[in-house]
């Protein structure tokens, strides 16, 4: 956690505020969209402000905010944000071993600073989970920067959208900033053969089950283009086996 | 649980009544809170020994990346779950352009912001101006 006085006094805790800095633009900008589409899609200015502070998911809080004021049940509307949040879970699976030496509370909490672009950004920085406790520390304490500057700028920026909405046309488009940031890193992302299979199929899928409702697709998406990538590894790239494990 | 929590948390909501929002929606929040750490910590928030099989774990390395292409194609090729038919759309022209700039600087330095300042430099004019 960023009060964490091993975690910011980290060189690393510097490089992850860092590089999460660069892509603080469209996080800001998506976050300021998410605001103004919340209470333009009619949920009021005081629950919005308490849905950003405590939900944190910006997919999801949009995602539920219909089913929310249309009167559907409670449950209805968190198995709409659990399904949203479901990509999540498959994050957490890769996580889990670079985290098991935490005690749990910290753990969870640094689970509910994992974003989609801290996640990334994490993964991509340290492939390999550290095998001492040196190196543990380390990529601790880049996650937990990486994670607290997502979300103080996410909530910053929401809560400025909230704020703003009765004065920013929806129109202008500016959520589309938050969709060019996910572009730049999945263009870094992009470094092997099978990771262009799994792009390609992943964006088709995506498209073609983009009737499901609750963003199931991008849970299709995920699922084929994972399948496919395992299937294929042996014939497109026999080095992958002994390197990624 | 200690009673400050607790008490605070009445407060809060008397607060929030008073703001017009009530109990219900606030503890959907509540608990739509608790399911964002759910998810994000669902397969490190047990203490036991757990294993993944061999082909889960290298099925993982493929995962970011296919979510976040699940994420990104259908913002750019569809409307309102249509699939766009015409190329005269802000949306392409700026995916483009960020990608450009980010393989011209081979990805290094701050590429990822350079992409969304790319792109953003084509996509505000050509929808604010042009209506694409």
């Amino acid at each position: 956690m960023f009060w964490h006085a091993p975690y910011y006094r980290h060189p690393c805790f510097r490089e992850g505020a860092i590089a999460q800095l660069g892509i603080a633009p469209g996080i800001a900008a998506w976050g300021l969209m998410t605001g103004v589409a919340m209470v333009k899609l009619g949920l009021g200015v005081s629950a919005s402000i308490v849905m950003t502070l405590v939900v944190f998911a910006g997919s999801a809080q949009l995602a539920t905010i219909p089913p929310l004021l249309g009167g559907a049940p409670m449950w209805v509307v968190l198995v709409t944000a659990f399904c949203v949040n479901l990509r999540f879970v498959v994050f957490s699976a890769h996580l889990r071993h670079y985290m098991m030496h935490l005690p749990r509370w910290h753990r969870l909490t640094m689970g509910y600073l994992s974003g989609d672009l801290p996640y990334v950004l994490f993964v991509q920085r340290f492939p390999q989970p550290a095998q001492d406790e040196e190196g543990r520390l380390a990529q601790m304490a880049y996650l937990c920067a990486v994670g607290s500057t997502n979300w103080a700028t996410w909530l910053v920026f929401n809560l400025s959208g909230v704020v703003l909405a009765q004065w920013i046309p929806s129109s202008w488009g500016f959520g589309f900033a938050g969709v060019l940031a996910l572009s730049g890193v999945l263009w870094s992302l992009a470094d092997t053969r099978l990771r262009l299979i799994s792009a390609a199929t992943a964006g088709m899928a995506a498209v073609l089950a983009a009737g499901l409702p609750l963003k199931l697709n991008i849970l299709v998406g995920i699922a084929a283009a994972v399948a496919l990538c395992l299937l294929l590894e042996k014939q497109v790239d026999p080095v992958v086996q002994e390197e990624s494990v | 649980m200690n009673a400050g929590w607790l008490d605070w948390f009445a407060q809060a909501s008397h607060a929030l009544d008073a703001a017009g929002m009530d109990a219900h929606t606030l503890l959907t929040f509540v608990l739509m809170g608790v399911l964002t750490m759910v998810a994000r910590s669902f397969f490190f928030m047990s203490d036991r020994e757990w294993t993944m099989p061999q082909w889960a774990q290298r099925g993982l390395h493929y995962a970011p990346i296919a979510a976040l292409t699940s994420v990104v194609v259908p913002e750019v090729v569809m409307t309102n779950g249509q699939f766009i038919h015409s190329l005269e759309d802000a949306r392409l022209a700026a995916m483009a352009a960020g990608a450009l700039y980010f393989f011209w600087r081979k990805g290094q330095g701050q590429a990822v912001l350079g992409t969304i300042v790319a792109g953003m430099a084509v996509y505000l004019p050509l929808h604010i101006g042009l209506g694409w």
